[in-house]
Formats: structure tokens, C-alpha cells, sequence
């Protein structure tokens, strides 16, 4: 018999809402099976913890033939916001809630969520640029302690 | 299928535990299913949620995920987790002998 997974560290390294979005699903989703669940925001990732800028997460509309936007229509003003309000509308309607929420709904779950300290210090972020769910910045090393005997994801 | 007993019970349940027929199962029967899966003891808010489970599943044909529990069932999921620690709607679709709920979120 095969072992089940009792532990996943799920990098979130991206800032786009396709980036960020699976990272979430698969955090809650571990949860809800009983399997814990760390989600170690870094670089771009951390917009999805910040004040400033997790309300304001956009689907990235050039460089992403999954789109199927030819590249200079999406690069054109107002692209981002409209193909960004349209993918929001269909998560809305799967019950999918908006990432503010989501990361609210994960910490409610006991997942453990971080910030990268080599990254904060790159943007010169501080625990106070971060929402309140996030417990810690830390460092690389103590990311991989806490995720000692589980598995890693790299998103 | 595996078979389990639960209070004195003969019951057929499929690989994971979940009842192969929720109508199998009896109020009387929880306490045991639940201790089998580490929880001691259900409390009142424990009961909230089976019949719950219960409920929506009669209504709905399944029961309900964790974020629809969270939404609906008047507990937060913050206290979900701490009632169901393996997972609030697993578990407690275990416990009220329905089947697993599907979905992703």
C-alpha cells in the first residue's frame, strides 16, 4: 500500500492570478483532506500577501498562449482589468472565492502561511506590509525545516 | 466492500469507510464511527454539523464541501476545523454515513 501524503510546502513565486490561484486550491485542498499545509510566498508570490496589492492581483494577458489572446491585443490599455473582471465572474460562479478571501479561508484551516525574507528584503517589505494571516517572514532555512518530512511544491 | 459494525450494526462501507448506503445508518451509530476516527466525543456542534451533512445530502443528493459548510451551516471554518481536524466535510460525511463530498474547493 502506497503511504498518503500527511504534509505539503506549496512556493508561490508568481504575482499573476493564474499563478496564485492553483497554489490556493491546492493549499485548501490538502486541508480538507487532512493534510497539512504551508504556503511559503516569495519574489512576485508575495503580492498575494500584501496590503497593498492582493486586492489587485490580474491574470497576465501577454506572454500566456493559454489565453489565446494574440499578443498585441492583449498588451493593449485595459486588457488586464477586462480579462482579469471575466475570469473573476467565472470562478465566482464555480464558488471560487476572490484570493483576499480564499487566503483568510486557508489560514482559517490551519495552514501555515509565510513570506521569503530574501524577497521582502528585495522589495523592502516588512511584516507590516503583509495581511495579518501571514505568521512569519522567513528565511530559506526555516522554510525548510517546517517543511521537514512533507513534500515540496514549486508553483 | 468491507463491512464494519457500529453499534452492534453489520454495515457495508466502500474502501475509504464512507456507507455504500446512507440509509444503512442510524443516529446511534455515530459515536462509534467517530471514535474509530479519533473523535472521543461529539458535542452539540459536532451534531450541528452531522445532521447537517444529513440534511443537504437528502436535499442535494450530496453533501456539502468545505466552503459551502463554512458559508451555510452557521459554523466557521475555523471552528470546522477544530471540531473535524482530518477535514470538516470529509469527515463528517464519514460520520453522518454519506459519501465523500467531490469538489475542489
Amino acid at each position: 500500500m502506497t503511504t498518503a501524503i500527511a504534509k505539503v510546502s506549496i512556493v508561490v513565486s508568481k504575482g499573476s492570478l493564474e499563478g496564485i490561484y492553483p497554489a490556493l486550491i491546492m493549499a485548501n485542498g490538502a486541508r480538507a483532506e487532512g493534510i497539512e499545509a504551508n504556503l511559503f510566498f516569495t519574489f512576485f508570490g508575495l503580492d498575494a500577501v500584501s496590503r497593498k496589492r492582493h486586492e489587485h492581483i490580474k491574470v497576465a494577458t501577454v506572454g500566456n498562449p493559454g489565453l489565446h489572446v494574440a499578443t498585441l491585443v492583449g498588451a493593449l490599455p485595459g486588457m488586464p482589468g477586462l480579462m482579469t473582471s471575466y475570469l473573476e465572474h467565472k470562478l465566482g460562479k464555480l464558488d471560487i472565492p476572490p484570493i483576499p478571501e480564499f487566503i483568510e479561508m486557508i489560514a482559517d484551516s490551519g495552514a501555515g502561511i509565510y513570506g521569503c525574507q530574501a524577497s521582502c528584503d528585495l522589495f523592502g517589505l516588512t511584516e507590516d506590509d503583509l495581511i495579518d494571516q501571514v505568521k512569519a517572514i522567513i528565511t530559506v532555512g526555516e522554510f525548510y525545516a517546517l517543511a521537514a518530512g512533507g513534500q515540496i511544491i514549486f508553483t | 466492500m468491507p463491512i464494519a459494525t457500529y453499534a452492534g450494526h453489520d454495515v457495508i462501507v466502500n474502501d475509504e469507510g464512507f456507507f455504500a448506503d446512507p440509509y444503512q445508518w442510524t443516529e446511534e451509530m455515530a459515536p462509534y464511527i467517530a471514535k474509530a476516527i479519533g473523535i472521543d466525543e461529539l458535542t452539540l456542534r459536532h451534531w450541528q454539523i452531522i445532521r447537517f451533512m444529513r440534511d443537504q445530502y437528502r436535499a442535494k443528493g450530496t453533501g456539502p464541501t468545505v466552503r459551502i459548510l463554512g458559508k451555510t451551516s452557521g459554523v466557521s471554518i475555523k471552528e470546522l476545523y477544530q471540531l473535524f481536524p482530518s477535514g470538516p466535510a470529509k469527515t463528517a460525511a464519514k460520520i453522518a454515513g454519506i459519501p465523500k463530498p467531490r469538489g475542489c474547493i
